[in-house]
């Protein structure tokens, strides 16, 4: 346990009592005393306070930052507005997934991208290698990253930094709180309306115990992370994407704009650019396909079972699985053979021998409950 | 000394002369967290010691339950099984997970004493 890196919030996870686990090489919170089950709850109809410190920021600067990132991910960097986030992938010459993540463009030719804890330091090295020429690449392991996420966050936020309530989602600022220089995008992980916050270190301990003040406000372990996002159908890297899996595999090709699909102005120009766009324009060629999977009998179906066709026949395998707590019903996504990928579309998951029977899907699970404006 | 404990973090309980009753401790719902999910043996089926006889279930975990000892099941708990929480809200108690026909007394009396499971869960 020794060589696990902390976050700038140990002492205070520690004072609040979590269960500490490690993740992703961080001494990482995985619930506190409330419970992984309260904790998901109160994120879905209150506040939710998360550190996600583990994750990498950097930032990308110079004239040609947008130009070299595009290079490198099979979305539109050139035409996203100042103040505007948006989902990126990073592939491999294949088009297969390295990581995914989250950038922002912050004016005077600055990106502000986040990615995966577990991939940063090859993120980062990719990046530089690649386009680290053609503009800077700057780690930021200084900052902490603080997620408040809920249908209250809004009103427990502006209480502090009145503004943030005026942002919609996928939008960002610079704000103050109370005392700490914030960088807040209205966005997250969870599938509900909230924040994430980007804050100098050794102001995080001060931000955090201000956040947690407020009466909507409790703490949030990564158990609780995992079952919000799963039923908010969003992918975990590692999981539900990796290095064998491409963009259209994943049902990720909302991600890609038409702008750098084939016939758009900046088509292809990307790493696995004839894979990738050819399985958009001909998904018959996917050998698989990720889809979302609800099973009928009340029985947790977890990452790696296997899934069958109702004939027996092996046609996939669950990624991640688990109760939904919101939905109460057990909840999974998977990669199917394209044959099976349709809504409503009867499977069976083998679970200890037994053949516990799923219908494939539409995700999110529960609600989306973004601010849209 | 009627209840015993085993290194799988299971509680035996022989004060019924007619079957012993089973379940996990409080260490071990601790450790899960909320349970979300049982899966319980088949009544009349023997098991032999330490073999896997059901599944507990949280949200974030999934555990086997081991046989503490051999023997017929002869009862499960089907309270647990329509509300698996009682495995955390009383767990020696309500949250009990099945019966068994003890067929050797001398497998129960090598099981750890609660002193001996309570140095043993600590170093857990």
């Amino acid at each position: 346990m020794s060589d696990l890196l902390t976050t700038p919030l140990n002492a205070l996870h520690l004072e609040l009592g979590a269960r500490m686990v490690p993740f992703a090489g961080y001494s990482m919170p995985v619930q506190y005393p409330t419970g992984l089950m309260a904790e998901h709850h109160h994120t879905r109809t209150a506040a939710g306070l998360f550190d996600v410190s583990h994750m990498g920021q950097l930032k990308l600067i110079g004239p040609n930052a947008a130009a070299a990132f595009e290079t490198l991910v099979p979305v539109d960097v050139i035409d996203l507005p100042v103040g505007k986030q948006r989902y990126g992938l990073l592939l491999t010459d294949e088009g297969t997934i390295i990581d995914d993540l989250m950038f922002f463009n912050q004016g005077n030719d600055t990106l502000f991208v986040i990615v995966n804890g577990a991939c940063k330091a090859g993120d980062i090295a990719h990046i530089q290698a690649r386009i680290g020429g053609r503009c800077q690449v700057v780690p930021m392991p200084d900052h902490a990253l603080l997620a408040l996420q809920g249908p209250q966050a809004t009103t427990a936020l502006a209480r502090l930094a009145p503004g943030v309530d005026k942002l919609v989602f996928m939008t960002g600022g610079s704000f103050t709180i109370p005392g700490c220089d914030c960088f807040v995008t209205r966005s997250g992980y969870t599938g509900e309306d909230g924040f994430e916050i980007s804050v100098p270190a050794a102001q995080a301990d001060t931000l955090a115990r201000a956040l947690l003040a407020q009466p909507e406000v409790k703490p949030i372990g990564l158990g609780a992370r995992n079952s919000l996002r799963l039923e908010a159908g969003l992918c975990l890297y590692g999981n539900d994407i990796d290095t064998t899996t491409t963009p259209s595999e994943a049902s990720l090709n909302w991600a890609i704009q038409k702008v750098r699909r084939t016939g758009g102005a900046r088509a292809g120009g990307f790493p696995g650019a004839d894979k990738v766009l050819a399985q958009i324009n001909d998904p018959a060629t996917l050998p698989r396909k990720r889809v979302g999977l609800v099973a009928l009998e009340r029985v947790p179906v977890r990452e790696h079972t296997e899934l069958q066709s109702t004939d027996g026949q092996k046609i996939g395998e669950v990624t991640s699985g688990l109760l939904g707590p919101t939905v109460d019903k057990p909840v999974a996504m998977g990669y199917v053979a394209p044959a099976f990928a349709a809504v409503g579309t009867r499977v069976n998951a083998i679970v200890r021998g037994k053949a516990v029977p799923m219908e494939v899907a539409a995700m999110p699970f529960t609600p989306a409950r973004y601010h849209r404006g | 000394m009627t209840v015993k404990y085993s290194k799988d973090h299971e509680w035996i309980d022989i004060s019924d002369h007619e079957a012993a009753t089973v379940g996990i401790t409080l260490h071990a719902q601790d450790a899960l967290g909320d349970v979300v999910f049982v899966d319980l043996p088949e009544v009349g089926k023997t098991y032999a010691q330490g073999e896997v006889a059901g599944v507990v279930e949280s949200v974030k975990a999934a555990a086997d339950v081991y046989m503490p000892v051999s023997g017929e099941i002869v009862e499960v708990n089907e309270a647990l099984r329509a509300d698996p929480s009682l495995a955390n809200s009383d767990p020696m108690g309500a949250g009990w997970f099945f019966k068994v026909l003890v067929k050797d007394m001398e497998q129960f009396d090598q099981l750890m004493d609660e002193p001996a499971y309570a140095e043993f869960a600590k170093n857990a």
